[in-house]
């Protein structure tokens, strides 16, 4: 008897369990307002990248890699190296290396894509001659889309009472319209009898295929689901606040189709799985070997190699360490586009000294600016800080516009606003397309925070807010200080000057406006946290606490936090006053070199956008690329991390040397002041994810931008300020827009760690999370011993020696003559 | 004589440039849209100098005849331009919002697919645009119609791999060509009503007017009713207004251009052109008026519950139009025109700053946030509000009667001709079709009551083929061929009348034909090549596939609804001119074919060659995006 039942239980249909595997594939991407970059296919991470990649593509119908075309193309353009090709075959197959060979080459394979996800579904139109979803979709869309809303419509959804379904059916019960007309809906709902379960009996009949329906019902528009989904799980994420689960958003588009179809057929249909012989319906079932899928891992890994191998040669080059005083050390974001600035800087200050850690600088708590309702994070997404800044004496930042104001949409409103403002519009529109100038629709990096107002960061009692604590102790200021200057390697030779440098983007008319800036900020600008950390920096007694802990900052250095726009090229400081006479001359001749950098910096850039004359003057490019953040038609501000794919930890002298494209996040180590592998182990359970996650979000909208990407940005419609979709009926566009990855050559990233392969063995396995990116390959990791620069590749569990193919790098005397009219991506080169 | 050469250069610019734009190769991004700019900016130049001319002069009324394509002894089709206040404002906006539009996409649609596409098509929008703007009779203004109607399908399509966008493109096509049924039917009354085709100049003439309708009242009704369906159906009223956001589907400035500013705004311009026409039809003013009123009304409530910014202007551009028909019913002209311009302008700009309401709502969230207490009470307040939200949701059902009402319906009617197949129906056509043809050549030996009804009957088995070709689900080529079939029916029954000549027949099934056979055998090797996927059940794609024929089917789809590139045109104006005034119902048949068949046709070739390709190799698109 018992056995009987533990045995029902296997075959039963288990509801928690199949809505958390349905969370789990689905797109986890946050409201627009808080856009932070991830792993897409963050469902497969537990697999082996390729076999990951493959089940990805069979289940849902991604396309995982580029296509074998594509590849072939790379091959004959010699983007891929023949003798890299060529050894990636011998490893995988040995001795059949030539006849692989050729397959790669030349076979013809059938490459249409067939999902899974959607086959069991599908029988509705099959059998019952019946398209579900056009009838179903509007209007779940419209209702949850309607219920989320923040704040687009004029009338919000009139019931909030307990969560979504409630709300939908008080709305039903209470209208005289009715949003269901069949019978048998009406009196499940009058009986009060709507379970999951129960509607699943009747739609799908049989318990073995109910998951394989939900998925395949979710699949259909997995935007909207996956917004209810991370909703259910963070309810934070929502300004005003809306209680959703994905159960009831499912309950909801099951009622919905018993409705359409009850309306159809009366009610005499009969439910999907009892009116189809169907046996060979298995979602999950194994997924046999496809030829081409190995024939495209292989093409994929020769891809990257190609490249990394270059840079893994320029990386073993010497350097002669020519040790001197620095006069004066910037501290930046790990970020790939300050990859390029600090180049800048090095260059035309020769003797200063740049270094980089995770944009917000180690000190993580929530900011409320003045005037603001809310409060917003500053510091990686995953982190939940307990502390609180507040912002005072700071000036108003938001100024408002006429055109959004709801009244131009009323009938009086509009009748006497379209003939007076509407020919306002008219001058507005036409200087902006031909002058485009500062509006109120911009969304500037340095409206973060006020740089005249005064924050409240020195907590004089502790006093609580919501839980959370205001302004940090000195203890805990001499922490986070410890922490950020152990970590980057800066523990003596303080220069006079030290820089603590965030960064963010400015644009107009940019939905996805929060994935441009500080991804460590939680896609923020990072100002306030560069300012908070200067501040602490400065701090007397935190000093005196510093002391105590081995780190001694004389008296005559100061720190200084800034912001550098990345969009604009354009840098601001904090506290500018609080220097001293000798070091206000020191910081105003750093100013220019600051300056003359970002100028450079933006003339390097301008090579990237098509429609900018780079080879004009360095300042004239500069003043075009600026203007690109202000105008309306400008889809492509900026690149973004278009083109990122590698991270390179360890001392900069070892890095600065190469010419690396604007391709690299950099991240300041120093290995031997790092006893017992703390600081590796931290930088690398930041890096892994938030670096591996943009690279990753980025390979998967390059590779499918339709599915896993967000598709062309330029139809797309705001959905409730919560996503974009396109038209008026579609489903959430989630991953990102085309105009981001035009240019983005699809690779894994690469973390290149300055140490001793035997103590990094040791480090990457404390973490099993971090682990996992390393041990499924979804992100490459290779050693450089610091003593003989022999490199060590992580491969099965354990550090290969690696030998790099490439010939020689050569040298480049001029980087500006190499990039002037060339959009493409440029070679690892030698560099002074 | 000069103001001759500078009307016609309003649409000689344009042609121009859409020429133009067809010779440069898609990578050419500059050259593209170096010449819409140029195009656009000379147009612009020479409508401002003209303007300001025409002031000097002290605005008179122009009315120019240019050509005279087609002459008989009673019929004479020509075309004929017309130039005052209306036309004024309208090209005076449109060449402006133009070309901002275009150097705002020079940039915008930047590294995008199909940016010549976007450039041909915006500049064929903008003949289309001129053309119906200074035309000066039905005829004249009947063409540009065509073209706006065709430029919009192509641009809603704009993104032809995905469904969506193809589906409401379809769809807005439907709608459009009901209010083309409005215009057909207008020009067939206006031409027994004056025995000419009238110049909108003529019909200024107060006394002229009064003295035709005091005699024909009811047909004055009729064509004023005509006038404000093609108005209503262009114009996105009730109850056709839930097109307008369906069609913001191209990207960002061409549904701010079409949708936002300009081709909507086109009902307003058609009853001001006509407006001495019904001004003295109380009757007529009170619809129009009421069409509007009950527009603004509904329209208003659907607004306010949008959560999506592009929908929410939308209805509140349609609002403001409900607005504009009540202006001009009312006769306050120069207030419409103001209001027009204005709520084009300020559409535009709301349309082109959409994605920045992210950005700016939130921050006003931010520091503004107030929570709004939904209270919960029973009262009749409570019921009367939510009904008034559930209804606006569901857009007061105007989407939901217009697919699953009217169009449906009509589906319905042709499924009593499923008995046809493309093998069968050759059967059918050729003895039934013999049988009208011998009877029209042994006319004298018919019965008196044969010969009454005979035209009708035929013109009526047309229309039922339409219908069928219309709810064809698996044959694209009967479809194809039902709706040729349909052309000759039209010309077989309108030939009883007396006064027809065989070579207006020819004139007429010249251009049909060309187009329908070339077509027909396009599909048909296509048919072959995909023999298990090329139905019209789904959406195929195969314009990725076989972009030439897709674009060989397009031109004789355009050649087989009666698109102006054919000589065909004229003669559906002919075959028209031809229907007596007492046969209406003949008269109705015709122009119903040649609607439902323009559907007919588009549906053929968005089903087979627009939408999601059905055999993808790579990436594709899902069907919900």
């Amino acid at each position: 008897m018992l056995k009987k039942s533990s045995q029902e239980k296997i075959t039963c249909f288990d509801l928690e369990k199949t809505l958390h595997e349905l969370k789990h594939y689905l797109p986890s991407q946050a409201p627009l307002k808080d856009f932070v970059h991830h792993n897409t296919l963050h469902a497969f991470q537990h697999e082996f990248f390729h076999k990951g990649l493959h089940k990805a593509s069979k289940l849902f119908g991604y396309q995982t890699y580029l296509t074998i075309e594509e590849y072939r193309n790379l091959f004959i353009q010699k983007k891929i190296d023949e003798r890299v090709l060529d050894r990636i075959l011998l490893s995988k197959k040995g001795g059949n290396k030539e006849e692989w060979k050729e397959k790669g080459l030349n076979k013809n394979y059938d490459s249409h894509i067939i999902q899974r996800v959607g086959k069991f579904r599908e029988l509705w139109k099959k059998k019952y001659k019946i398209n579900l979803d056009k009838y179903v979709h509007p209007t779940l869309f419209r209702l949850l889309g309607s219920y989320l809303d923040q704040g687009i419509s004029i009338d919000g959804f009139p019931i909030n009472k307990q969560g979504f379904l409630n709300s939908v059916l008080e709305l039903h019960n209470s209208s005289i319209i009715k949003l269901f007309t069949s019978q048998r809906v009406n009196q499940l709902i009058k009986d009060k009898a709507v379970s999951l379960q129960e509607l699943l009996k009747m739609v799908v009949g049989k318990e073995e295929f109910f998951e394989y329906y939900l998925f395949d019902q979710q699949f259909a528009h997995p935007g909207w689901s996956g917004m209810a989904a991370v909703l259910d799980d963070n309810e934070y994420l929502l300004l005003d606040k809306r209680n959703i689960t994905l159960k009831d958003f499912i309950t909801l588009e099951l009622l919905l189709e018993i409705d359409v179809l009850d309306n159809k057929f009366g009610e005499t249909w009969k439910p999907l799985a009892l009116s189809v012989e169907e046996d060979n319906l298995n979602l999950f079932s194994k997924i046999e070997y496809d030829e081409l899928y190995d024939i495209l891992s292989m093409w994929q890994e020769a891809y990257e190699w190609s490249f990394f191998d270059f840079v893994l040669k320029g990386l073993q080059v010497k350097q002669d360490r020519l040790k001197t005083q620095p006069t004066f050390q910037a501290v930046f974001c790990i970020d790939d586009r300050e990859c390029s600035f600090r180049r800048y800087i090095e260059k035309n200050e020769p003797k200063c000294e740049t270094l980089s850690t995770a944009g917000f600088f180690n000190v993580a708590f929530y900011f409320q600016p003045e005037h603001g309702k809310f409060y917003t994070k500053l510091c990686p997404a995953p982190q939940f800080p307990s502390y609180l800044i507040k912002e005072y004496e700071a000036s108003k930042r938001h100024t408002k516009d006429v055109h959004f104001n709801k009244n131009t949409h009323g009938f009086l409103g509009g009748f006497i606003s379209s003939p007076t403002m509407g020919f306002w519009s008219m001058f507005k529109l036409a200087k902006s397309i031909l002058f485009p100038t500062q509006t109120e629709a911009l969304i500037s990096s340095f409206k973060h925070m006020d740089r005249n107002g005064k924050l409240s960061i020195e907590a004089n009692a502790l006093q609580k807010e919501n839980n959370l604590q205001l302004g940090f102790a000195k203890e805990e200021m001499a922490d986070r200080v410890e922490g950020l200057l152990k970590g980057i390697g800066l523990v003596n030779d303080f220069a006079p000057l030290v820089y603590i440098i965030g960064h963010g983007a400015s644009s107009v008319n940019n939905t996805h406006y929060a994935g441009y800036d500080c991804g460590a900020c939680c896609g923020r600008a990072g100002s306030v946290n560069a300012r908070v950390a200067a501040f602490m920096a400065n701090h007397k007694e935190v000093r005196d606490l510093l002391k105590l802990r081995g780190i001694e900052i004389s008296v005559n250095t100061q720190f200084v936090g800034g912001l550098h726009d990345t969009t604009r090229d354009e840098i601001e400081f904090y506290d500018e006053e609080e220097l001293n006479e000798e070091n206000k001359i020191l910081h105003s001749k750093n100013k220019i070199t600051f300056e003359k950098s970002l100028s450079e910096n933006a003339k390097e850039r301008a090579r990237r956008f098509l429609l900018v004359n780079n080879k004009s003057n360095t300042k004239k490019t500069h003043e075009e690329v600026k203007l690109r953040s202000l105008s309306l038609f400008e889809p492509r501000p900026e690149w973004n991390h278009a083109t990122n794919s590698l991270c390179i930890i360890g001392k900069r002298e070892n890095s600065k040397h190469l010419f690396l494209d604007r391709r690299a996040f950099l991240n300041s180590y120093d290995y031997s002041i790092d006893k017992d592998g703390t600081i590796l182990l931290g930088i690398l359970n930041a890096v892994a994810p938030v670096c591996g996650g943009i690279n990753l979000e980025y390979y998967f909208s390059r590779v499918d931008n339709y599915r896993l990407g967000a598709g062309t940005k330029l139809p797309h419609n705001v959905m409730g300020l919560l996503g974009v979709a396109n038209g008026m009926d579609g489903d959430l566009r989630t991953g990102l827009p085309k105009q981001m990855i035009n240019i983005h050559d699809p690779l894994r990233l690469l973390i290149t760690v300055e140490h001793f392969p035997q103590e990094v063995l040791r480090i990457i396995k404390i973490n099993q999370a971090t682990y996992e990116w390393f041990k499924n390959e979804w992100i490459f990791l290779v050693v450089i011993q610091p003593d003989n620069k022999s490199l060590f590749v992580f491969k099965n569990e354990e550090f290969e020696p690696y030998l790099p193919l490439a010939d020689e790098i050569k040298k480049v005397e001029n980087t500006q003559k190499m990039f002037e009219g060339n959009a493409e991506n440029l070679p690892i080169c030698l560099i002074n | 004589m000069e103001t001759n050469y500078v009307l016609l250069s309003f649409v000689i610019v344009p042609l121009l440039g859409f020429l133009l734009s067809l010779i440069f190769s898609s990578k050419n991004e500059f050259s593209l849209s170096r010449i819409a700019i140029y195009t656009t900016f000379f147009q612009f130049i020479i409508v401002v100098g003209f303007i300001l001319y025409w002031i000097t002069l002290g605005t008179p009324y122009i009315n120019i005849k240019e050509t005279v394509l087609f002459k008989n002894n009673e019929y004479e089709f020509y075309i004929d331009f017309f130039f005052d206040k209306i036309t004024a404002v309208y090209l005076f906006t449109g060449s402006f919002v133009t070309l901002l539009i275009t150097r705002y996409s020079r940039y915008y649609m930047h590294l995008e697919d199909g940016y010549k596409r976007f450039f041909n098509t915006i500049l064929f929008f903008y003949l289309g645009y001129n053309w119906t703007v200074i035309s000066g009779n039905f005829e004249t203004l009947f063409i540009g119609w065509e073209i706006l109607g065709i430029s919009s399908f192509l641009l809603i399509a704009f993104y032809r791999e995905r469904y969506l966008p193809v589906r409401n493109a379809v769809k807005v096509f439907s709608i459009y060509r009901i209010g083309d049924i409005g215009l057909l039917a207008a020009m067939w009354a206006s031409h027994h009503l004056w025995h000419e085709n009238i110049t909108f100049l003529k019909l200024s003439n107060y006394h002229l007017v009064h003295e035709h309708l005091m005699a024909h009242s009811d047909i004055g009704l009729f064509i004023g009713l005509s006038i404000l369906t093609a108005a209503v159906a262009k114009s996105a009223q009730f109850p056709y207004s839930s097109w307008l956001p369906r069609a913001m589907e191209g990207p960002t400035p061409s549904s701010a251009i079409f949708y936002g500013s300009l081709s909507v705004h086109f009902g307003v311009f058609i009853l001001l052109r006509t407006f001495p026409f019904w001004e003295q039809q109380f009757m007529v003013r009170i619809i129009i008026g009421l069409t509007g009123l009950i527009t603004a009304f509904i329209s208003f409530f659907i607004t306010r519950v949008q959560f999506t910014i592009k929908t929410q202007i939308a209805y509140a551009s349609i609002t403001q139009i409900g607005l504009m028909f009540i202006e001009v019913a009312l006769g306050w002209h120069t207030i419409a025109l103001i209001h027009f311009a204005g709520n084009a302008f300020l559409r535009t700009y709301q349309l082109l700053v959409s994605p920045s309401v992210v950005s700016y709502l939130i921050r006003d969230q931010f520091y503004h946030f107030v929570p709004v207490s939904k209270t919960v009470n029973n009262g009749i307040k409570n019921k009367f509000r939510n009904t008034i939200y559930t209804l606006s949701l569901k857009e007061w059902y105007m989407d939901y009667f217009m697919s699953n009402v009217f169009f449906k319906s009509l589906k319905g009617v042709g499924k009593y001709l499923d008995f046809l197949t493309p093998k069968n129906l050759l059967f059918y056509f050729i003895p039934l079709y013999t049988i009208g043809v011998y009877f029209y050549l042994n006319e004298s030996s018919l019965p008196y009551f044969l010969k009454e009804y005979l035209p009708e009957f035929i013109a009526l088995s047309g229309l039922l083929m339409v219908l069928k070709a219309f709810s064809e689900r698996n044959f694209p080529r009967l479809a194809w061929l039902l709706v040729l079939f349909n052309h000759y029916c039209v010309a077989l029954a309108v030939s009883f009348n007396e006064k027809f000549e065989l070579q207006e027949t020819l004139l007429y099934l010249s251009g049909v034909s060309v187009s329908g056979l070339i077509g027909f055998l396009v599909i048909h090797a296509i048919r072959k090549k995909e023999p298990q996927q090329s139905d019209l059940n789904m959406y195929y794609g195969y314009v990725q596939k076989y972009p030439k024929q897709a674009l060989v089917v397009l031109l004789c789809s355009l050649g087989l609804m009666g698109f102006p590139i054919t000589p065909s045109f004229i003669g559906e104006d002919l075959i028209f001119s031809h229907i007596q005034e007492r046969q209406y119902f003949l008269g109705l048949f015709a122009a119903l074919s040649f609607i439902i068949g323009g559907i007919a046709i588009i549906r053929i070739y968005a089903r087979l060659f627009l939408g999601p390709y059905c055999k993808p190799t790579s990436s594709n698109p899902l069907k919900s995006s």
